[in-house]
């Protein structure tokens, strides 16, 4: 045990001596939790919009006030020839193009019938079909206000209506900050808890001052805790921080039992830790470790849910994920933030995160060596 | 090694096929009190949608809450009581749809598939077709017909990789001769410091060049993303590109000593802005404006803008002019300062 | 025969076809200093990490202040003191930080710490750069150090890997100073060198090519059997017979 203080001490001062990690310690939390949900929006705005008009009319007017009035659209030309809006388009600067046909006021007063060019460039093709449904949403709110002034028409009573009402659950100003939040205040763990200790390992391993280590009496198992240990408590300031800064900055406390999301993110953290030392005891070179490390680390972001739902990828891909501990995680962080879900709700993933943290830490263990 | 060339294909038919954004198997609860033939009609017509997995049925309103709180379902359909006959007689009929709003996009979308759903349902009651007054949009999906995902992320994740590859990997092998002390040795050898720095990009250049190619053969032949382009220019400006992460590694390996701050400085200052700032996964036009000036900064944004353009939009030269010359600044500015750095250290 | 603190029984080891240590039988005795020669690649350093039990020995047995290296390694390296090849004392700390750090693993307390840190910055005259970071320590004076971090311990024997490569002359004859020392205590010496006036200070030699030992005995002896003048041509003779290369 008190080898362990001495080992413990050494660690410390170690990690506030770098000239980088500090820094690094303040800096994250800050960059992730503060910078990254503006950034992190799926809200699609500032859509620009050319319009291409062959004839004008107070109808048209009326519509182009219209829609750059709206928040979602930006007008930047109006103009009479296709091939200018198109150029518009290559250069980047529209995202939409909406061609007025000849005659379409006439045709809208006659036959209450009008049509309309969208062109819409759809690389990002989310973009394009969000960009695609507030237009019609616009088009059918500007038919409502000109029905009356065009041709008033007696609302037939007959007509059976279902009414729809929506009530949106758990974040009602449907916010996409809230929802990438507590996600996003797990990818702090992941870096701090695994991926820092495997590098210091690593490091120690090139300096050559672990084979000292080895030729102490220096029990395995107190060395990786003497290693771990640091990095753990600050991990879990620096998640409180996060917590805090969620609080104060975006106003989200959690639903759910704080104590909750504590024991996930400990079997969290045991599961990565383990997992940071099995690529620790597998690589020779910082170099060789990191690059493996930033492989994961984008991998398991990606195909953890964080940015884009799991449940829209391919069934392959889903069966992957099941294999990605931060999954589970950002899963069940997100049940518990914002839905207040308990434990008994949340057991398949403390189950499998168990695993993971059995599974990682047996297997560091056992492949850690003091001798070959 | 094999990692170097084996991660771009990993990642790129991964994120290729499994990172999108639209919005399937929706798992749909249903609480019907009336079970009568007009909410039978809705259910099928729900699940006849390929959008909607099967659906599930609740009996309660504690019940629905379960299924959300445990993540088994996403909206729960609940029907008022004697719906059919409230619909026929007195006109009108309510359904309140409960959603999970903690991801505020899905849920968007998904109550604009059920609404579409019930108002086509709904048309089929209309007794009378009188003229309405609509205005039909005629939508034409430019560069991407089937809106896929990927045409979007093939050219972000190019970016990512060849950040990777080439700032990430020329820093860290720089610093890590700086650490083993072998530098001193090449630089007090009569190879002028110039050489040296070049030698040591050279590897990673080609590497890039190698994983270039395996990316843009998978993209179009696996992805099926197209190559309307003229392909010399996408591989000119690649190259471009590739000059200027190399730049930004020799940048870092001058500031730096050891490869772990090579490493966190490549990590923090490349990777999360790259994937966040460029336009990758978010819309950069979306985000506050100091957020949209800052994402000027990051050349993976131009870099991607390009590819989109001359890739997949299929433009020529003049449209990408602009991105070229801000990309080369950059390659030139960065190149000026790390040399300049570089040799400033030397004395 | 109590006096023995190291013994190998046709110690082995072996990676794929490559033989580095083969069969090996010697016997170190208390207090002695024993060098222990070969040129690059011979096996010194494979053979001294079995020893210390970083090494499994593919066959053979050997036994280390008493215990046997295979199945009682941990025992082994209580009583062990080490310093290899590379510089392995931690940079990023400061001279008293270290010698703190390595007390406390071999379970020293706080006070006897403090003693003898205050003890051995005395003999080294290290007083002034108690709170150097070593980092910043001239090569020589860390590998003073790093010596004395071995045996502060008190262990009944120190292994040395090429403990004085790339130091300075006066530095190192500094160095077997303290060496003599620790042999004085009763600290046995194990250590390996390239350099042939060292292998004149030692007590025994033995001289290993590819990975067998071809001679050992006290310098004096050694000299009269091959009818040279000094260690540097016992070398050479036998170094000549080597097959593998650098």
């Amino acid at each position: 045990m008190s080898t362990l203080k001495f080992l413990l001490e050494k660690e410390f001062k170690q990690f506030f001596r770098n000239p980088f990690l500090p820094g690094t310690l303040v800096f994250m939390p800050i960059m992730i939790i503060l910078i990254m949900p503006f950034a992190a929006t799926m809200d699609v705005r500032n859509i620009n919009v050319a319009f291409v008009l062959s004839e004008q009319s107070p109808l048209t007017n009326r519509l182009i006030q219209k829609i750059s009035s709206s928040e979602y659209f930006n007008l930047v030309e109006v103009t009479s020839s296709p091939k200018e809006a198109l150029s518009l388009m290559e250069k980047g600067s529209a995202d939409m193009i909406l061609e007025v046909p000849v005659g379409f006021e006439r045709k809208l007063t006659r036959e209450g019938k009008g049509d309309l060019m969208l062109s819409i460039n759809a690389v990002n093709g989310a973009k394009g079909g969000i960009g695609t449904s507030y237009i019609s949403t616009l088009l059918n709110d500007f038919v409502l206000e000109i029905r009356d002034d065009l041709a008033p028409v007696v609302i037939s009573s007959a007509t059976p209506v279902i009414r729809v009402v929506p009530r949106y659950l758990f974040n009602p100003s449907l916010s996409y900050r809230t929802y990438m939040v507590p996600a996003l205040i797990t990818i702090l763990l992941t870096l701090l808890c695994s991926f820092l200790p495997a590098l210091n390992i690593v490091s120690e391993k090139e300096a050559g001052t672990i084979e000292q280590i080895n030729v102490t009496p220096v029990s395995k198992f107190t060395f990786i805790i003497a290693k771990l240990l640091p990095y753990w408590i600050m991990g879990f300031i620096v998640f409180s921080i996060a917590m805090i800064l969620a609080c104060v900055v975006w106003g989200l406390i959690p639903v759910g039992n704080v104590a909750t999301i504590y024991l996930l993110a400990i079997i969290y953290v045991f599961a990565m830790s383990g997992f940071g030392l099995v690529i620790s005891n597998y690589s020779a070179t910082m170099q060789q470790a990191m690059f493996v490390i930033f492989f994961f680390i984008i991998v398991l972001m990606m195909m953890s849910g964080l940015f884009t739902p799991f449940r829209s990828m391919p069934l392959w891909a889903q069966y992957i994920t099941a294999f990605n501990p931060l999954r589970y995680l950002i899963e069940a962080m997100r049940m518990v933030f914002l839905k207040g879900s308990g434990i008994q709700d949340i057991a398949r993933n403390l189950f499998a995160l168990i695993g993971f943290a059995l599974f990682f830490l047996l297997w560091a263990v056992k492949s850690y060596k003091k001798s070959n | 090694m094999l990692i170097l060339f084996g991660m771009p294909i990993v990642q790129i038919i991964l994120f290729g096929f499994a990172v999108t954004t639209e919005v399937q198997n929706i798992r749909l609860a249903v609480l019907d009190p009336s079970n009568d033939q007009a909410t039978t009609e809705i259910i099928r017509e729900l699940q006849a949608n390929t959008y909607f997995g099967p659906v599930m049925y609740v009996h309660t309103t504690e019940e629905a809450n379960k299924a959300f709180l445990k993540n088994k379902a996403d909206i729960v359909l609940t029907f008022e009581e004697n719906f059919q006959e409230n619909l026929l007689h007195t006109g009108t009929a309510s359904i309140q749809l409960l959603v999970d709003g903690t991801d505020p996009n899905m849920c968007k979308i998904l109550v604009g598939y059920v609404s579409n759903i019930l108002t086509t349902y709904q048309q089929k009651f209309s007794v009378s077709d009188r003229t309405k007054t609509q205005i039909i949009p005629h939508v034409k999906m430019l560069y991407n017909p089937q809106t896929k995902s990927a045409y979007n992320f093939v050219p972000g994740v190019m970016g990512l990789i060849f950040m990777l590859i080439c700032a990430m990997m020329t820093s860290i092998s720089i610093v890590r001769e700086k650490e083993t002390g072998t530098m001193e040795v090449l630089l007090v050898s009569p190879i002028k410091p110039l050489y040296i720095v070049f030698a040591k990009m050279v590897p990673y250049f080609v590497l890039s060049c190698v994983n270039l190619t395996t990316i843009l053969l998978l993209s179009v032949y696996v992805l099926g993303v197209p190559m309307s382009g003229n392909l010399g220019l996408l591989v000119a400006i690649s190259m471009l590109f590739i000059l200027v992460a190399l730049a930004i590694g020799l940048l870092i390996s001058t500031i730096v000593d050891t490869q772990v701050a090579a490493m966190l400085v490549s990590g923090m200052i490349l990777m999360l802005p790259v994937i966040l700032l460029s336009g990758m996964i978010y819309t950069i036009e979306s985000m506050p404006v100091l957020l949209q000036y800052a994402s000027h900064m990051i050349p993976a944004k131009w870099y991607i803008v390009c590819v989109k353009k001359v890739m997949i939009e299929g433009l020529g030269f003049s449209a990408v002019f602009h991105e070229v010359i801000i990309l080369f600044s950059m390659a030139v500015a960065l190149l000026t300062v790390s040399i300049k750095l570089f040799k400033d250290r030397l004395q | 025969m109590d006096n023995i603190v190291i013994e190998t029984d046709l110690l082995t080891k072996r990676f794929g076809n490559f033989t580095a240590v083969d069969q090996i039988s010697f016997q170190v005795t208390k207090g002695e200093i024993f060098g222990f020669l070969g040129a690059n690649g011979a096996g010194k350093t494979t053979a001294m990490r079995m020893l210390c039990g970083l090494s499994i020995p593919t066959s053979g047995t050997g036994t280390v202040a008493g215990y046997d290296i295979t199945k009682q390694s941990e025992m082994v390296k209580r009583n062990i003191g080490y310093m290899s090849q590379k510089f392995s004392l931690y940079e990023d700390l400061k001279v008293w930080e270290n010698i703190r750090l390595y007390g406390g693993i071999y379970g020293l307390n706080e006070k006897e710490i403090a003693e003898k840190t205050d003890r051995l910055l005395q003999t080294l005259q290290f007083e002034s750069e108690r709170n150097t970071m070593v980092k910043s320590l001239p090569l020589g004076w860390k590998q003073k150090l790093a010596f004395s971090v071995a045996i502060f311990h008190e262990p009944k024997i120190v292994f040395l890997d090429e403990p004085t490569g790339g130091v300075d002359p006066v530095t190192r004859r500094q160095f077997w100073e303290l060496i003599y020392e620790a042999s004085d205590r009763g600290i046995t010496v194990f250590v390996t060198t390239h350099y042939m006036d060292e292998a004149e200070y030692c007590h025994r030699v033995s001289i290993m090519v590819d990975g067998r030992i071809e001679a050992l005995d006290s310098p004096k002896n050694l000299k009269q059997q091959y009818g040279v003048k000094n260690m540097q041509e016992v070398f050479y003779h036998l170094a000549q017979t080597a097959k593998r290369g650098d």
